[in-house]
C-alpha cells in the first residue's frame, strides 16, 4: 500500500462488537484507571520523565521475554520494577537527574533492541512493544491489568494522603513524620506497574501521553488532587475509547488516534487557559 | 534548665561527613520568644534548624525541644521550608495546600471534616489569605504564597513555630505583612517563633533574641546585646554600624567602606570551628 487511505470504513460497526474490540475497550478502563491516578503524582512529585524512562527500561525485559519465551509483561514488568526500585531507592532528588535517567533509558533502549535481533519472534514483535497493540490484548492480560487496579486502590486507599503530602511538601512531610523514603520507593514501584499495564496499549514510546498528558490537562481544570485524578481517568478513557471507534471507522493504528486525541485535549485546555490568564 | 524553656541546647554539634558545621552548643530559649537564627552563608542556619526538627542526628551533645528530645514533638511545631521555585507552578489550591497540614500524616481513607474545613479556615484568616482559599498557589504572589504556607504550619496548633528564610525574595510589603502575622501570632496565641534570617532589619521590631553562628558556635543572646556593632561585624565579617533613629527605630548598616587598617576574618566556619572552645560558665548566664 503506497497511498494513504483515509476513507471512511461503512462496516465499522462490524469492527467495534467483534471480540477483541471487547478486549481493547476492558484494558482500556483498567489502563485509564490506574494511568489517571498515578499521573497526577507523577507531576506533583515532578517525576515524568522518570516515568518515562521506566517505560525504556522495561523494553529490554519485553524483547528479552520474547527471547526466553515468557510473557512480555512479565519481562516488562520485571525491568520496570527493577528500574523503578533503584531510583526509588535513590530518592526523590534523583529521579529529578535528568541526565543519569537520560543516560539509563537510552542505554535500556539499546539494549532492547540487541536482544530483539537476537531472536526472529522478538523482532516481529518490536514494533507493537513500541508503538502497542490495543487489539491484541487477550483475555488472561485483562484479567492481570483488573487484578492490578484492585491492588492499586487498596494500596492507595492506606497511603493517599501521606502519599500526596510527601508529593506536594516533601520537606514539610518528612519533619511531621512522613516515612518520604518508603513513599518514593512505593510510588516508583506502583508506577513501574502502571506502566507495564499500559505499554501494550500504546507502546513504550508514545506512553507519556497516555499517562502524563491527561494529567496535566486534568490539572489545568481542578485544583482539588482528588478531582483532578478523576478527570484525569476520564480524559484517559475517552481518549483510548474515542480512539478505537475513530480507528474501526478510519483505517488508522488506534496508538496513533488515542495519543492524538490526548494531545489535542491537553492543547486545548492549555490554550483556553492562557486566554482566560491573558 | 528551666520549665519556661522551649529548646535547649547542651553542647550540641553537627557534622556532615568529616566537616564539622558546628559545635559546643550551649544554650536555651525561652518559650514565647520570637528568635531569629542569624549568620553568614555556610554557617549552619538550616542545618540547625533541622537539627532541632530531629531530621539530622547530632554528633555530640543533646537538644531538647518543647521538653522531649528533638523530633519526637515535631506535631507541636510548625514548619515552614524556605519557598522553592516549584511552588510556582502548582495547580493546588490555597485551601486544599493548608488542608494538607492537618490531614497529610494520615494513614487510610479520611474524608475532610466540616470541623478540618473550619479549622483550615480560621488559619487562613488569621494570615490574612481567607479570600484567596480557591486561589491555585500559582496564581499567587510569593508573599501570598508565605502566607499560604504559614497558615498550613499554624493549622495543628502547634505551641512552636519555625520559619526557614521567610522573608527572602519577598518586596518590602509582603516583608513587612509577613513580619506583621508573626507579631500577631507571639503576641495573641503567644506562640514561640523561631526565624532563619540573614537581613535583620525587617524583624528588629518583634525580635526578643537571636541565635547568633560564630566561628562555628552557636550562641544565644538577648536582642540588646546581640545589637552591638563589633558584634555584628565580627559575625557579618564586613564592617556593620548599629543605627539608631531620632524615633528610636534601630537598623543595622554596613559602613561604606571597609577601614583600610583593618583585616578581614578569612576563614571558613568550619575552621574557625576548630581553633577555640568558649567555656560556658552557665546555661542561663545571662539571662
Amino acid at each position: 500500500m503506497n497511498t494513504i487511505d483515509f476513507s471512511f470504513d461503512p462496516e465499522w460497526m462490524d469492527t467495534l462488537t467483534a471480540p477483541f474490540m471487547a478486549n481493547a475497550f476492558a484494558a482500556g478502563l483498567f489502563i485509564a484507571l490506574a494511568a489517571g491516578v498515578m499521573g497526577y503524582f507523577t507531576i506533583a512529585r515532578h517525576s515524568t520523565f522518570a516515568a518515562h524512562a521506566l517505560a525504556h527500561i522495561g523494553l529490554p525485559g519485553a524483547t528479552g521475554a520474547v527471547l526466553l519465551g515468557v510473557p512480555v509483561s512479565l519481562g516488562m514488568g520485571a525491568f520496570a520494577l527493577g528500574g523503578a526500585l533503584v531510583i526509588g531507592a535513590l530518592g526523590k532528588r534523583v529521579s529529578e537527574r535528568e541526565i543519569a535517567t537520560g543516560t539509563v533509558l537510552a542505554f535500556a533502549t539499546g539494549l532492547g533492541l540487541f536482544f530483539a535481533r537476537l531472536s526472529s519472534s522478538a523482532s516481529q514483535q518490536m514494533q507493537s512493544i513500541l508503538f502497542g497493540s490495543i487489539l491484541t490484548i487477550t483475555t488472561d492480560q485483562i484479567i492481570g491489568f483488573a487484578v492490578f487496579d484492585a491492588l492499586l486502590l487498596v494500596l492507595l486507599a492506606v497511603i493517599y494522603r501521606p502519599l500526596l503530602f510527601s508529593s506536594l511538601d516533601e520537606q514539610v512531610a518528612q519533619a511531621k513524620g512522613v516515612p518520604i523514603g518508603l513513599m518514593n520507593v512505593a510510588f516508583m514501584a506502583i508506577m513501574a506497574g502502571v506502566i507495564t499495564i499500559a505499554v501494550p496499549a500504546v507502546g513504550t514510546l508514545l506512553i507519556f501521553a497516555l499517562v502524563i498528558t491527561p494529567a496535566a490537562t486534568a490539572n489545568i481544570l481542578a485544583g482539588s488532587p482528588f478531582k483532578a485524578m478523576v478527570i484525569a481517568s476520564v480524559l484517559c478513557l475517552t481518549s483510548i475509547w474515542l480512539g478505537l471507534v475513530l480507528s474501526a471507522m478510519f483505517p488508522a493504528p488506534p496508538s496513533f488516534i488515542i495519543v492524538t486525541l490526548s494531545t489535542l485535549f491537553w492543547a486545548i485546555a492549555k490554550g483556553v487557559n492562557t486566554l482566560k490568564t491573558r | 534548665m528551666s520549665k519556661s524553656d522551649c529548646i535547649v541546647f547542651h553542647d550540641a554539634a553537627v557534622r556532615r561527613g568529616e566537616r564539622i558545621i558546628w559545635q559546643h552548643g550551649t544554650f536555651s530559649i525561652p518559650s514565647g520568644s520570637v528568635t531569629a537564627i542569624v549568620g553568614t552563608n555556610g554557617t549552619g542556619k538550616t542545618t540547625m534548624m533541622k537539627a532541632e526538627l530531629g531530621l539530622l542526628p547530632l554528633a555530640a551533645g543533646s537538644l531538647t525541644v518543647l521538653g522531649k528530645p528533638a523530633g519526637s514533638m515535631n506535631h507541636q511545631i510548625g514548619y515552614v521550608p524556605q519557598s522553592y521555585a516549584s511552588d510556582i507552578d502548582s495547580n493546588l489550591t490555597a485551601e486544599q495546600s493548608v488542608l494538607l497540614g492537618l490531614t497529610g500524616t494520615r494513614f487510610g481513607i479520611h474524608m475532610i471534616t466540616k470541623a478540618q474545613r473550619a479549622k483550615a479556615r480560621e488559619a487562613m484568616e488569621f494570615t490574612g489569605i481567607a479570600d484567596k482559599a480557591k486561589y491555585r498557589l500559582s496564581e499567587l504572589s510569593g508573599g501570598l504564597r508565605q502566607r499560604v504556607a504559614i497558615a498550613q504550619a499554624l493549622v495543628c496548633d502547634p505551641k512552636l513555630l519555625m520559619l526557614d528564610e521567610p522573608l527572602a525574595n519577598l518586596d518590602l510589603a509582603s516583608q513587612r505583612s509577613t513580619v506583621h502575622v508573626l507579631a500577631k501570632l507571639n503576641q495573641e496565641l503567644g506562640m514561640t517563633i523561631q526565624v532563619v534570617a540573614h537581613d535583620l532589619n525587617m524583624l528588629l521590631p518583634i525580635l526578643t533574641g537571636a541565635v547568633y553562628l560564630l566561628d562555628g558556635h552557636p550562641h544565644y543572646a538577648d536582642m540588646g546585646k546581640v545589637l552591638d556593632s563589633d558584634l555584628l561585624t565580627h559575625l557579618y565579617g564586613t564592617q556593620v554600624q548599629v543605627v539608631t533613629t531620632p524615633q528610636g527605630d534601630m537598623f543595622v548598616t554596613p559602613t561604606p567602606d571597609e577601614p583600610r587598617n583593618q583585616t578581614q576574618d578569612m576563614h571558613s566556619a568550619d575552621e574557625v570551628a576548630q581553633m577555640h572552645h568558649h567555656v560556658h560558665a552557665s546555661t542561663n548566664s545571662d539571662r
